[in-house]
């Protein structure tokens, strides 16, 4: 695994491609990396796409799921594409709950989405 | 797939460290393709042993165990057996721990019976002495 994350910054929003066999140690890293991204360059949308990771356990779903909490905090909307079907299966069948995370099936829909959330979160409602 | 090919009968993986969980998975999907296992059930079950072996580095003493995988075969189905051994202090109710919900250590209590549902067999002996999880995976 490759120390740095690639963040790739498109106008206001960030996107990031988890990839490969990730250990505990790199997702921690992938949190506090994109938290700090976000923070720095004031993002207003994430997308983490997680279509490259082989296997989502509760631990890694854990931190997906604090990360886009903590991205929430510092103004910004995260959303999560590219889960497999396999690991979506998987995921409800271990009984992570996921439920709360806005989900694409790829990146275009994503950026999709999170163009909604965020005229949604411009418009005061909050969904 | 070729006929005669020589198996390894039994791989072994030392669990010490968290960086155990990779090699764990490694092995497990190599086992699964060795049985022609289908992405679904392999994901399901290096997913299964990535939660028992989180468990093994949490609950076992010193964070110690092996992982044993083997291939199986039983009436003309291939499938994958994960033995999951640790030395550590045993679960004292593993009807308990079983049930979603239920942790020791404050989490979310859904290694165990999550795991349970994602292979087709899993079983647990436990003994103040230590703990062995077993959980086989069989193709379709
Ligand atoms: N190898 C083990 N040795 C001793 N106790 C164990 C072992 N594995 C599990 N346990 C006990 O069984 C309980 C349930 O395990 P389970 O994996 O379901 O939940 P958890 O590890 O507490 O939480 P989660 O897996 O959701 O993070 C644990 O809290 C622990 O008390
Ligand atoms: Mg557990």
């Amino acid at each position: 695994m490759s120390e740095t994350l690639p963040i790739l910054k498109i106008g206001d929003t960030l996107l990031v491609a988890l990839q490969g066999d990730l250990d505990d140690a790199a997702v921690v890293r992938i949190e506090e990396q994109l938290t700090q991204e976000v923070a720095r360059v004031h993002a207003a949308g994430v997308l983490i796409d997680v279509s490259g990771l082989t296997v989502v356990d509760s631990f890694i779903a854990r931190v997906l799921a604090r990360v886009v909490a903590m991205i929430r905090l510092l103004g910004a909307q995260t959303v999560v594409v590219g889960i497999s079907p396999a690991v979506a299966i998987t995921l409800v069948e271990l009984g992570v709950p996921m439920g709360h995370l806005d989900t694409a099936l790829n990146a275009e829909q994503g950026l999709a989405l999170l163009r909604r959330l965020r005229a949604a979160a411009d418009h005061g409602s909050d969904r | 797939m070729t006929a005669g090919l020589a198996h390894p009968a039994v791989r072994t993986v030392e669990i010490a460290t968290e960086a155990d969980l990779i090699r764990v998975r490694q092995a497990l999907r190599a086992a699964s393709e060795q049985a022609g296992l289908g992405l679904v059930d392999s994901t399901k079950l290096i997913t299964a042993g990535s939660e028992l072996t989180r468990n093994i580095l949490t609950y076992a003493t010193g964070g110690r165990g092996t992982l044993s995988v083997e291939q199986v075969r039983a009436l003309g189905r291939n499938g994958v057996r994960g033995t999951f051994t640790d030395s550590g202090p045993g679960i004292p109710d593993v009807d308990a721990a079983l049930t979603d919900g239920f942790s020791t250590g404050g989490s979310l209590g859904l290694g165990l019976p999550g795991s349970r549902r994602l292979v087709d067999e899993l079983t647990v002996a436990t003994s103040p002495s230590g703990t062995t999880v077993t959980v086989v995976k069989w193709g379709r």
